[in-house]
């Protein structure tokens, strides 16, 4: 043991030059604000995201007047005589979002009680990624179906529907979000704690019973979270929209009928050869603002709800 | 922007009083004989200490009237004591009094934390650890630690060893593996790992997975080395390799080691201090502490009567 | 009578538990059915017509002759790129918010904003892009302009998942490091990032494989639908997998959905070995690590 010599010693810190800590001390420096400007950016993406979208609307609201944007019931941005009148893309919107919540929620729901309080663990690993699939198809594929497979199905049901219609993008659209409302209700249903169903179960409930009337309602805030953002998510869906329901502005609740929503107009726009600039042209920007604010309204209650949950249990 | 922020102590309005080489304390009088360093049968509780007779020794690392207050806590309570160098000095007391936060003030891994503050002095020779002109960094390359739970780097046995001098800049390979046999062989390691030095260091036992960390801390050449309970997790026999690594150690390092076993206290320590609910009751030589300790906390403790 | 009507309530309770937990199977059954259903109505249309000339052909009025060797060339481009300036900005602000910044009301702020760009709809990133990328930057409808696009669409990704994976490296790891003398950065770039790079490279396969399939952005940002040559730099025009496959499942006839339907295959199949790559790294490298 004595005889194992001393180690190469480096330079004693005291007597050390001062360069080599200093560079040191500047490249950490330098990193560190490397590193902040990175974090820095997801800031200033959304002041641009605001700012973008205020400047160009707020030239659009010179001409055109904010309560005729927000009351007026015809569309037509186009066509002479021009009409701003946000309520009809409003109304498609509402419409894709509210029918693809009739298919996503139930189904979706059922998914997530079969996958938490029913399945086998084996089923539910094997269940679980085929749902991840669902997930990472491209929007785009998704309107591939509505246009192939689902509308022509629906025609064959309902005669009267046309070639474009809202129930076809309602359809793929539930689908599309079916996948968040399943692992997030999921998630939730199983932070239940275990000692809650067990105490209903001892007072001799059945499986039924201890899964409505105690674990869902347990799991609400998580679930209701769920529901918001699929709800978020069909708002902001595009590409699927734009090739099902058309491109007929219409303030209609006929599920049957063509319609446009507020992304599928900026798509057609984006896609037409409107120089940017025109009047026409700004329509994207004041429809992109209410879209975002839309959007942005409801994520920030699927947050607080999501929050809620964070709270019981942690 | 930035980085966690601790308060570091105005150290000019508080005048630090450099320690000299003349300074000098008692470490008690016991006398020991190694004849066989390479043995490995677990210590007994009797086991002579300390080499040579009233030996007078240099000090390392002092502090004086040392605070640290997490948030509006004050996890320790105007701490004032002298580490002498060569030696080991043991931190004993129940869990939660300070001693841990003490060994992580020496070293300043107290400012990981967030909402820390820390009030007093700690002086390491002369250089005060909590100027604003310390280099943390290398204090901490002299200062070296080994933690409760053995945390060895999902690498290589030889990455892991080979850590520290690599960040002092050693690429050579040859001078590398130098360093890394060099500190295997002290930490006790070396035979055991001599065959397999690219094999992951999660692979091993737990108490070799200590060794190897202990290695790792001896490999950037420390002065000091702190070991918060460096054996707790351990089972018996490997309790004894590392203790009595550390009796071999204490001949080049100074070691300051955190323990709630008041018999490894007692086997390995030339020095003990007793910690209670933040502050130091009471320190000494160990052996003077254990058979005639001053104040009557420290005798209930020693004698099991709490904690 | 009275026990009569008991056993009756008690036949009727377990009657609905069973249905319910019969719908709730079937429910389940639906999801399949419906991956299953969509991917024969792809693979049907779509199959005869996917070939070698089909990949190396470019658009054609003519389905027959129409191939997608523009678009797949479009999406490598823009796939190199967004990763390009995605990966260090998104793993770097993680790095920030996990390693760098105390707990301040900055960093919720910065938490916070991120959540909400993660759900802000991809169009209006393409309106975004559009506004700074395309006109203030004078970029132009460029590969360069959607990249940076997709980039913005996928940062949120890739900064969550990383602060996930960096999550996962106990602390422990990082007081080794601290008390042998590392820096905070030799500290995150010998041990954390190390330790966590299963976990990150997942979360970019899949923010990149979301990149790869979207289309929206780059509508908006003023990709073309018709281009008959292969980018050569980052300033050309171009256009994309998912754009040839939205146009040509607009248009009314038959053949162009077909040739669309071979198109959604191929997207599939570059997406599936995305994924099988990303499911390969995280069960090869994440099984070694065990805390």
């Amino acid at each position: 043991m004595s005889s194992v010599s001393t180690f190469v010693k480096p330079v004693s810190p005291q007597h050390q030059a001062t360069g080599v800590q200093g560079r040191r001390k500047t490249f950490e420096k330098l990193i560190q604000a490397f590193l902040f400007v990175c974090a820095g950016i997801s800031v200033a993406t959304t002041v641009c995201i605001v700012v973008v979208l205020l400047v160009e609307s707020v030239q659009f609201f010179f001409e055109v007047s904010i309560v005729e944007f927000l009351t007026g019931t015809k569309w037509t941005p186009l066509l002479k005589p021009q009409h701003f009148g946000i309520l009809p893309l409003l109304c498609g919107t509402m419409l894709v979002a509210v029918g693809s919540a009739v298919v996503s929620i139930p189904v979706g729901l059922g998914t997530a009680i079969y996958l938490s309080e029913y399945a086998p663990p084996r089923l539910r690993e094997v269940i679980k990624p085929v749902v991840e699939v669902l997930a990472g198809i491209p929007s785009v594929v998704y309107g591939y179906f509505a246009v192939v497979t689902i509308s022509p199905m629906i025609r064959t049901v309902f005669p009267s529907a046309g070639p474009f219609n809202a129930a076809s993008a309602c359809i793929v659209v539930g689908i599309m979000t079916l996948p968040m409302i399943i692992s997030l209700s999921e998630d939730a249903l199983r932070a239940v704690p275990r000692s809650l169903r067990q105490g209903a179960y001892a007072l001799g409930a059945t499986k039924y019973d201890v899964t409505t009337q105690v674990v869902v309602p347990a799991a609400m805030s998580g679930i209701v979270a769920s529901f918001l953002l699929a709800i978020s998510r069909a708002v902001g869906e595009t590409m699927a929209v734009t090739l099902a329901a058309g491109a007929t502005p219409k303030a209609t609740l006929n599920p049957l009928e063509s319609i446009q929503t507020m992304t599928a107009y900026i798509i057609q726009i984006s896609q037409g050869d409107t120089p940017a600039g025109t009047l026409e042209h700004r329509t994207i920007f004041a429809v992109g603002l209410t879209l975002f604010i839309v959007t942005l309204m409801i994520n920030l209650l699927a947050q607080w709800f999501l929050s809620q949950v964070r709270e019981k249990y942690e | 922007m930035s980085a966690k922020t601790i308060d570091i102590p105005d150290s000019t309005s508080v005048k630090p009083e450099p320690l000299t080489g003349d300074q000098v304390m008692d470490v008690g009088d016991q006398t020991i004989e190694i004849d066989d360093p390479t043995f490995t049968q677990a210590p007994v509780v009797d086991r002579p200490n300390t080499v040579g007779a009233s030996e007078n020794t240099v000090t390392r690392i002092r502090t004086r009237d040392l605070s640290v207050f997490y948030g509006e806590v004050q996890a320790l309570k105007n701490i004032s004591l002298s580490v002498p160098q060569h030696r080991v000095t043991a931190l004993i007391g129940p869990s939660g009094c300070g001693k841990s936060t003490f060994l992580r003030c020496l070293n300043r891994m107290n400012d990981m934390v967030d909402g820390v503050r820390i009030a007093g002095n700690v002086w390491l020779d002369d250089q005060d650890v909590y100027d604003t002109g310390t280099d943390v960094v290398e204090l901490r390359k002299r200062v070296g630690m080994v933690f409760q739970k053995s945390n060895p780097f999902p690498k290589s046995i030889f990455d892991n060893v080979a850590y520290g001098p690599r960040l002092s800049g050693i690429r050579n390979r040859s001078e590398l593996h130098q360093i890394v046999e060099h500190s295997l062989k002290r930490s006790a390691l070396w035979n055991e790992v001599k065959e397999r030095l690219s094999d992951s260091a999660l692979q091993l036992s737990g108490g070799q997975q200590q060794r190897l960390c202990i290695a790792r801390a001896l490999a950037t050449d420390p002065e000091i080395l702190l070991m918060d309970e460096p054996a707790s997790a351990l089972d018996p026999a490997s309790t004894a390799r590392i203790e009595n690594l550390i009796f071999e150690l204490r001949d080049r390092y100074t070691i300051v080691i955190v323990t709630h076993n008041m018999q490894q206290a007692a086997r390995v320590s030339d020095r003990t201090a007793f910690f209670y609910e933040g502050r130091m009751i009471e320190d000494g030589p160990t052996k003077q502490l254990f058979t005639t300790p001053a104040e009557k906390q420290t005798e209930d403790y020693i004698t099991g009567r709490f904690g | 009578m009275n026990s009569a009507t008991n056993v009756g309530g008690r036949r009727g309770k377990r009657m609905i538990s069973l249905l319910f937990s019969a719908g709730c199977l079937m429910a389940t059954m639906l999801c399949l059915m419906m991956l299953l259903v969509l991917l024969w109505s792809v693979i049907s249309e779509g199959a005869a017509w996917l070939n070698w000339d089909f990949l190396n052909n470019f658009l054609s009025r003519h389905p027959e002759k129409a191939g997608i060797k523009s678009a797949l060339a479009g999406s490598l481009w823009l796939t190199a790129f967004t990763a390009l300036f995605s990966l260090p900005l998104g793993i770097g602000a993680a790095v920030y918010l996990e390693e760098y910044a105390a707990n301040s009301w900055w960093r919720k702020m910065i938490q916070l904003n991120i959540s909400n760009l993660a759900g802000v709809p991809s169009i209006v990133y393409g309106i975004l892009g559009l506004g700074l990328f395309v006109q203030t930057f004078a970029l132009g409808r460029s590969v360069i302009s959607g990249a940076l696009t997709l980039s913005l669409v996928v940062l949120p990704i890739i900064i969550l998942t990383t602060q996930e994976a960096l999550r996962g490296v106990p602390d422990s790891i990082r007081h080794a490091s601290y008390a042998l003398g590392a820096t905070r950065w030799q500290t995150v770039y010998c041990q954390v990032l190390p330790a966590s790079l299963p976990g990150i490279m997942t979360g970019v396969i899949l923010a990149l494989s979301r990149a790869v399939g979207e289309a929206a952005p780059l509508v908006a940002v003023g990709a073309l639908t018709w281009v008959t040559f292969v980018p050569s730099s980052p300033m050309d025009q171009f256009t994309s997998l998912p754009i040839q496959i939205f146009n040509w499942s607009a248009r009314p006839r038959p053949e162009f959905h077909q040739i669309a339907g071979a198109a959604i295959m191929v997207l599939l199949l570059v997406l599936i070995s995305m994924n099988t790559i990303a499911v390969f790294v995280r069960y090869k490298y994440g099984k070694r690590i065990r805390w």
